[in-house]
């Protein structure tokens, strides 16, 4: 399984945003994450990309997801 | 056919599934999501056994003691459709998937109430928000209206009157949160409060513009640039599964009697969504327990 590209677009006192990350570390998979609360160029990006104002955004590759959404993120991560 | 199915993850349906895993039931719990409500609150003392502890991480201790037993998880799946069959009942969920059951217990507690203005859907995630505590940070420097009276709606304006250009707070009533948060509040700087004021439209194309508000009393109506929309104005059921199948109340709660007895045999609702007085976790997981037993008692009678 070729490793894919994992961002997380998150807040520091999000819930589900400190969700998304448990559940990456708990399946292994590593991700790049961006605190977009401080990141102003993360924040434009994840916001140019989703066309959304929300957290958690993840990009799988060049999928998005927004929220913790367990069975979509399982399955674009190919778990 | 299965014997159970037990549909929410929060602490009531978490609570059913560990009873029903120690009965050895075959059960399935099927949830949108694991933790439900509490996830979304700081800080708990009213719990026993923890003097102090995060709702996320109650939940999470939650999920690891359900995780213990060998029971079939579907979670990330909402159940948006509950029928009656010969034998049981069938769930269906929004991808289309369907559950069959002996008997159901429904916990799926309770969900932001919406506007429901023009606007409001179509702007959800580009500047509509109902968790203020997640996506407040993204709103830094701008101008927002937190939409509300109550605890959370002065709890999300006082968080934001930190780092917005300006904060709305609109409401429908008079304030009816803790007089502390209200004093917090209301002197603040950057802050104006429209109380017995009413939203009328969320404006906007792909991000929010701005709302019009309306004065109860005299029905003038106000423009407010904003470029956020925190709306604070409580829950709702999430029962629309169980219409037509059992009672509701008038705020849309299952109505339950002391076993968690919906009156259609072997359907049991427990916590948040049923008329049970007071939402509280411990409350919510004993109904899920007491919930759990009723439903082994009844598998055991067919």
């Amino acid at each position: 399984m070729s490793a894919k590209e994992v961002k997380v677009y998150s807040t520091p006192e999000c819930p589900w945003c400190r969700r998304v990350k448990k559940f990456l570390e708990d399946n292994g998979i590593a991700y790049q994450d961006f605190n977009v609360a401080e990141d102003s160029a993360a924040r434009e990006d994840m916001i140019n990309k989703s066309q959304q104002l929300a957290v958690p955004t993840i990009l799988v590759d060049d999928e998005i997801i927004v929220g913790f959404n367990e069975a979509l993120l399982k399955e674009k991560l190919g778990l | 056919m299965r014997e159970l199915i037990i549909v929410g993850g929060g602490p009531a349906g978490m609570t059913a599934a560990v009873y029903a895993a120690r009965k050895r039931i075959d059960t399935l719990l099927l949830s949108k999501d694991i933790g439900g409500q509490p996830n979304l609150t700081a800080g708990i003392e009213n719990y026993m056994g923890y003097q102090y502890i995060e709702g996320f991480e109650l939940m999470q201790k939650f999920e690891e003691q359900v995780r213990q037993f060998p029971l079939e998880q579907k979670i990330g799946q909402e159940a948006v459709a509950l029928s009656r069959l010969d034998a049981g009942f069938e769930v269906r969920t929004d991808n289309g998937e369907r559950y069959q059951a002996k008997a159901v217990i429904i916990a799926t507690g309770k969900r932001p109430r919406p506007l429901n203005v023009p606007g409001e859907e179509q702007l959800r995630g580009r500047g509509v928000t109902y968790c203020a505590v997640c996506d407040g940070p993204l709103f830094a420097g701008e101008k927002v209206a937190v939409i509300g009276g109550g605890n959370s709606a002065l709890e999300a304006a006082d968080d934001m009157v930190k780092i917005a250009e300006h904060v709305y707070l609109v409401s429908l009533t008079p304030f009816s949160g803790d007089q502390i948060l209200i004093d917090r509040v209301k002197d603040a700087s950057h802050l104006t409060v429209f109380l017995e004021h009413g939203v009328v439209v969320i404006e906007g194309s792909s991000r929010v513009e701005g709302i019009a508000i309306r004065d109860l009393k005299s029905g003038e109506e106000k423009r407010l640039e904003v470029g956020g929309v925190f709306v604070e104005i409580g829950l709702i059921p999430d029962s629309e599964l169980a219409k037509g199948l059992v009672n509701l109340n008038r705020l849309g709660e299952i109505e339950v009697d002391c076993a968690c007895e919906t009156g259609v045999p072997g359907l049991y609702a427990a916590g948040d969504v049923t008329d049970v007085p007071e939402k509280q976790i411990v409350v919510a997981a004993g109904e899920g327990a007491k919930a759990a037993l009723q439903a082994h008692k009844y598998l055991q009678r067919l």
